[in-house]
């Protein structure tokens, strides 16, 4: 394990931290506020991915392609919204599970069919295919600083949107206490279609900027959900803060544990039996850690209502 | 000489800023019924909330008789015999009002890992269920689902429930709570009939079964005890006048 | 009481499953479709967890999202125990039952101190971390799956395994036997606290019911239930995958259980037929199936709440009425 090695790994994972970020943040803000249990979230993922794979591929340009597909994000976050998701605020969670895990089948399903089992990527550009040195021997690729940059940028914009504007005093009010919106006489039900399209635009978002280094598949979106799940869990739900250091948490321990899970291994057991747990253990490392939380603080780390 | 069942001495709760449960002291002896009145926002709720076992205190002591239950569990100081009823009424809707009453003298008979023979026949359980319900006056409704009850009749099970489990204490949350003057006068004649069996902590609203049924009163305001004693001390007291009763 | 009254649209409905179980073996054949007797089996088999996770979630209230977990962890210790050459029925089946009992007491321990949405979150969270452990492991076949090369052996003379007509009524008794045991807890005075507590846990926990020891307890029983689910998988396929323990593999087990009726008794074997005929006969007419059974999914939870058997039942009322 060389030191460079070790600065790239932890680069790594601040990235997927941040990406998970922008998947949870939007997660825990529709749970928080329309009390809707989203895993059809994960889907909207997938959406921003391929969206963003066609419109590159239209307009020949990823910068280009991915502007647009951002108000595509939009509208296909606001339909979802006023045609089915809406009419699940009022049920149960059970019945929420049960309904977006139909629509996850569906979009799966259809995105299968149109693009096929190996889907779809975005190419790089040769001005970002290149890479930097940051010296003492660390080289970072430059659209991992890309992703960094461009993911804390949105992270930053929604943090503004939250914590300066109206709509953002809105949006805290009913993360901490629903009813209090409604008394405010606020057109609930275009705050909650705002809310889901803002979800809908940051987790596609995240979508795309991953495409490029990833791919775009259909079903890309569920792994992806279940970590925003364990990150949410962590960070107590409906706080955006909380998912805020536990995407980063997350994001560094899963990183760095698939990395060096066996350089630590071995100080204590010999090569073989390193080689064959690391992987488990590595891939076990999140769960155990939100099992710890959990164990300790039930309403994870920062939970935004009282109690 | 009587015997203090309930001794609550210098209990605070704050929630952020507010403090809630401000120095509270005060006791419950034998047989008694010790009610608590106050303006909304008094923290009444708070208090029965603590002293029930749903929430901490953040200092002080609970004392049921003689031992310390600060730390215990709700389930726990029920089975020492300190049970409550809600304010907003808590029975088991989809359950019929006999399994409301049953599942409480279960809850009295002890631990409940049985797991093969059928509760519904269990006459150890049947049988006193219904002897309470006739008790309150609902003996005929036994194979009424709870929810499809009267709500005076929902507040007249609620206690049932409690008392099913035999209580030595009962913290009554506002029994009157949403009940006309008629259902009311007839809940204060029931109480007033369960005067001398149980020891009581009363907290409620209505002035009438307040003054009809209480030995004595202590008064609360914005989490301060800011008079105890008899109903003829509290309704001469000054503070209590202009802090509460002028408000009526 | 068992079934409510046998004349009723709810009791024919029913009566009309288990005799189907019954006689699929034979009826399969005479009308030419022999390979469902094989989807009946699995049927009968996934019905074990369905009635398990039903005991949980529609008596307890307790949404489980990674109930498959104990599906896999009952049928890989099967599959494991038999690549190391252990093939005895009686070591495997209560090692594999055993278990299940032990990690679902390990997470429900962890899960129940959590509500609602929580809950459905880490459950969910566990079987996934459950998952990435069965594909880690290259040793048991990782993604590719781990071929289990013989049955449970028993040494009882006419008992094996291997043979489709002795695995078909093997699964119809354990699933009988499971729907019994269901019956006979969900009616006793730890089902009642139990059922108390999904109702109201405040109250029950007011009167004196410590809910977190009986909701565990059940959590512990529905876990083994479902293990005993996961020893009949591997015993009739010959196989596990880490697909068993899949997250969508305990969404599929939530809607099985939905699709019947939740709390009742009989609700989740109608529901894991349907489930398991209906997608059975979607697959064949086309390839992309999920497009059809997703929005059914859907269409189920909005317009069909009480599943099969609140369906029947509203058909029996309204002939009374």
């Amino acid at each position: 394990m060389t030191f460079a090695l070790f600065v790239e790994q932890i680069i790594n994972g601040l990235q997927l931290g941040i990406i998970l970020f922008l998947v949870a943040a939007g997660l825990t803000l529709i749970f928080g506020i329309m009390d809707l249990v989203n895993l059809a979230h994960g889907t909207l993922y997938m959406f921003g991915a391929f969206f963003a794979a066609t419109m590159v591929s239209i307009t020949g340009s990823i910068v280009w392609g991915m502007i647009l597909a951002i108000p595509l994000m939009l509208l296909a976050g606001v339909l979802l919204e006023v045609t089915i998701l809406r009419t699940l605020y009022t049920r149960n969670h059970l019945d929420q599970v049960l309904a977006t895990f139909g629509l996850i089948l569906f979009f799966n399903e259809l995105f299968l069919i149109a693009w096929g089992p190996e889907g779809t990527g975005i190419a790089l550009p040769p001005w970002l295919s290149g890479s930097t040195k940051l010296g003492m021997g660390i080289e970072l690729p430059d659209y991992r600083i890309v992703i960094l940059v461009s993911g804390l940028i949105v992270a930053a914009m929604l943090y503004f949107l939250v914590a300066k504007t109206k709509i953002g005093m809105l949006i805290r009010a009913g993360a901490s206490n629903r009813e209090m919106v409604g008394a405010l006489g606020v057109n609930i039900k275009l705050l909650y279609t705002a809310v889901f399209g803002i979800g809908a635009v940051m987790a596609g978002f995240a979508g795309m900027i991953i495409t490029p280094i990833t791919q775009a598949e259909a079903g890309m979106g569920e792994g992806f959900l279940i970590l925003a799940f364990v990150v949410i869990v962590i960070g107590g739900i409906g706080s955006i803060r909380g998912a805020f250091y536990a995407a980063i948490i997350t994001g560094l321990i899963d990183t760095l544990g698939r990395s060096f899970i066996d350089v630590v291994l071995l100080l204590v057991v010999e090569s073989v039996t390193a080689e064959t747990a690391g992987p488990a253990i590595s891939s076990m490392l999140i769960y155990i850690l939100m099992a710890i939380v959990l164990a300790l603080k039930p309403n994870g780390l920062f939970p935004p209502r009282g109690a | 000489m009587t015997k203090t069942v309930l001794k609550v001495d210098n209990l605070v709760k704050r929630f952020g800023g507010l403090v809630a449960t401000d120095h509270v002291s005060l006791d419950v002896e034998q047989n008694e019924i010790h009610a608590i009145i106050g303006p909304n926002g008094a923290g009444k709720t708070t208090l029965i909330h603590q002293l029930s076992g749903m929430i901490e205190p953040d200092s002080g002591a609970i004392l049921f008789n003689d031992v310390e239950i600060t730390q215990l569990s709700a389930p726990s100081r029920c089975h020492a015999g300190l049970v409550r009823s809600f304010q907003i009424t808590s029975i088991l809707k989809n359950f019929t009002v006999l399994d409301n009453v049953a599942l409480a003298v279960q809850a009295r008979q002890g631990h409940s890992f049985r797991f093969w023979k059928a509760a519904q026949k269990d006459q150890t359980l049947r049988q006193p269920a219904q002897e309470i319900l006739d008790e309150v006056g609902l003996g005929d409704r036994s194979h009424v689902l709870a929810g499809n009850l009267a709500h005076g009749e929902q507040r007249r099970l609620e206690i049932a429930v409690a008392l099913a489990t035999s209580p030595k204490l009962l913290l009554l949350d506002e029994p009157m709570a949403g009940m006309d003057s008629e259902a009311s006068e007839s809940m204060t004649a029931y109480l007033r009939s369960l005067k001398g069996k149980y020891t009581m902590l009363l907290i409620e609203h209505d002035m009438d079964a307040v003054f009809a049924l209480a030995d004595r009163i202590t008064v609360l305001v914005y989490g301060q005890v800011i008079a105890s004693g008899i109903p003829e001390e509290i309704r001469k007291n000054a503070e209590v006048r202009s802090a509460y009763l002028g408000d009526d | 009481m068992l079934m409510g009254s046998l004349w009723t649209p709810r009791g024919i409905y029913n009566a009309v499953i288990i005799i189907l179980c019954i006689i699929m073996p034979w009826l399969a054949p005479a009308i030419g479709q022999e390979f469902f007797t094989d989807v009946f089996t699995r049927t009968m088999i996934f019905a074990i967890a369905a009635i398990s996770l039903n005991l949980i979630m529609g008596y307890g209230g307790m949404i489980s999202f990674g109930h498959a977990v104990y599906i896999g962890i009952g049928g890989y210790t099967v599959g494991i125990l038999s690549y190391h050459g252990i093939d005895n029925g009686w070591i495997q089946w209560p090692m594999a039952i055993g278990l299940c009992g032990v990690f679902a007491l390990i997470f429900g321990a962890i899960s129940l101190r959590t509500k609602g949405v929580y809950f459905i979150m880490i459950t969910l969270a566990f079987a996934q971390m459950m998952y990435f452990l069965s594909v880690s492991i290259e040793k048991y076949g990782s993604d590719d799956g781990l071929n289990i090369d013989s049955q449970s052996q028993f040494g009882v003379p006419f008992f094996d395994l291997s043979d489709p007509l002795t695995i078909y009524y093997t699964a119809f008794l354990c699933m009988m036997l499971c729907v019994y045991i269901t019956y006979r807890f969900v009616n006793s005075r730890f089902g009642m606290v139990i059922r108390g507590s999904m109702s109201n846990d405040e109250r029950m926990r007011s009167i004196g019911y410590p809910t977190y020891g009986y909701k565990l307890t059940a959590f512990v029983i529905a876990g083994m239930m479902a293990g005993l689910s996961g020893i009949l998988s591997a015993n009739f396929e010959a196989f596990m995958s880490p697909d068993n323990l899949f997250w969508i593999a305990s969404g599929d087990l939530i809607f099985m259980v939905v699709l019947g009726g939740m709390g009742t008794i009989f609700g989740p074997i109608g529901g894991t037929v349907l489930f398991l005929v209906i997608s059975e006969i979607l697959s064949n007419f086309t390839e992309s199936w999920h497009l059809i059974f997703g929005p059914l999914l859907i269409l189920v939870v909005l317009y069909m709440r009480g599943g099969m058997e609140g369906f029947f039942a509203s058909l029996g009322r309204s002939q009374n009425d």
